[in-house]
């Protein structure tokens, strides 16, 4: 927390550059995948208390669904893409043109879930990659995992690096969403939460003055 | 009329029948209730991190290691009237919600979190009555002091009560 209160705003607008940077690819490379036209907002750069993370993607009782993968490298942190359930199989039926693949009950089809897992793959990829061309530091994505759960239950896994050192986490906010749909946009939330240490980091890394 | 109080990530708090308390979306978190069967009166807590020691700074926030959340509600019971010899738990959470293998020890964080907080239940002398921990499952609790049940519900498997 005492790290957290240091932060001034300038520090901020390094982590939103990071955030536009990295999901202007991420999106572009959505885009190409689904030959669909992919917007994304303006990344949203937040402090937030862990019991109010799960509030911003609808309350920990929200049934999502959610890749999440580990950074590994120079600066750790935890990246997920969360969506709405008839989103997220509008996705995949989009990509797979399977238009029974649903994710209300188990068992999901195989096929269909790492259809999903290779486009959390791609996106994160592409975030990083940029990232780590922009920042110099080293940056791997982990495999990707795939749950269909709580909202709670799934942000709190990535908070645990952070629960360590505090009760607050800054995350990295983008959401990506398909233009010119005519019912049901494609929509997600791409979130990157770096862990406590990786922000010394990536601070040094975008030549941000730490004080 | 009775209210369901809400307790957070890593927060605890205590109710009195005919309130009922519940906590929302227990991924790797583990959701400990003790409760005195004699007087109606039940607490839970939210536990994140299996051990305080783990800490890297100065703890600010009991609520959230299983080694200090325990003794902390058990103070709070016995402000409200719980008497410690007739205490007794229920726990669930403890999921591994995501299943591969990064050989980090974060992944195993849902087990160790059911772990520290039965050694801890144990060394206190509090039975553990029922649980239902571990699977992949997130879990929405639900205790109600009265009945002494915990309503259990997964996204999946409906609704259970141990």
């Amino acid at each position: 927390m005492e790290f957290f209160q240091k932060l001034k705003p300038h520090h901020l607008d390094a982590l939103k550059e990071i955030g536009n940077i990295g999901a202007g690819h991420a999106a572009t490379a959505l885009s190409k995948l689904l030959n669909k036209k992919i917007d994304m907002s303006v990344p949203a750069v937040r402090l937030v208390s862990f019991q109010d993370l799960p509030d911003q993607i609808g309350g920990a009782d929200q049934k999502v669904a959610a890749i999440f993968l580990r950074i590994e490298g120079d600066a750790p942190g935890s990246i997920f893409y969360i969506s709405h359930i008839e989103e997220t199989e509008k996705l995949i039926q989009h990509l797979t043109n399977e238009l029974t693949f649903q994710l209300q009950e188990p068992p999901y089809d195989e096929l269909g879930t790492s259809a999903f897992l290779e486009v959390g793959n791609i996106l994160a990829g592409s975030y990083l990659s940029s990232l780590a061309d922009f920042t110099q530091l080293s940056l791997q994505p982990s495999v990707p995992g795939f749950s269909v759960d709580m909202a709670g239950a799934i942000l709190s896994y990535g908070l645990i690096p952070l629960s360590e050192v505090g009760d607050y986490a800054i995350v990295i906010d983008t959401e990506m969403m398909e233009l010119d749909a005519k019912e049901g946009r494609i929509r997600g939330h791409f979130l990157l939460l770096p862990d406590p240490q990786s922000f010394k980091e990536i601070f040094t890394a975008l030549g941000v003055d730490l004080r | 009329m009775s209210s369901v109080i809400k307790v957070r990530m890593a927060d605890l708090n205590v109710v009195s029948a005919p309130d009922t308390i519940r906590t929302s979306g227990l991924g790797s978190c583990v959701g400990v209730v003790i409760y005195d069967d004699k007087r109606a009166i039940a607490g839970m807590a939210h536990i994140m991190l299996p051990s305080s020691s783990l800490s890297k700074h100065l703890m600010t926030n009991e609520a959230k290691y299983a080694d200090t959340a325990i003794p902390a509600l058990l103070t709070q019971l016995e402000k409200r009237g719980a008497r410690l010899y007739s205490l007794k738990a229920k726990l669930a959470g403890g999921a591994q919600m995501f299943s591969f293998s990064t050989g980090n020890d974060l992944m195993r964080i849902g087990p160790r979190n059911v772990e520290a907080t039965k050694d801890k239940l144990k060394e206190l002398g509090i039975p553990i009555i029922a649980e239902d921990v571990g699977g992949k499952s997130g879990r929405t609790i639900e205790f109600n002091p009265i009945s002494q049940l915990l309503q259990i519900r997964t996204v999946n498997k409906g609704t259970t009560e141990i």
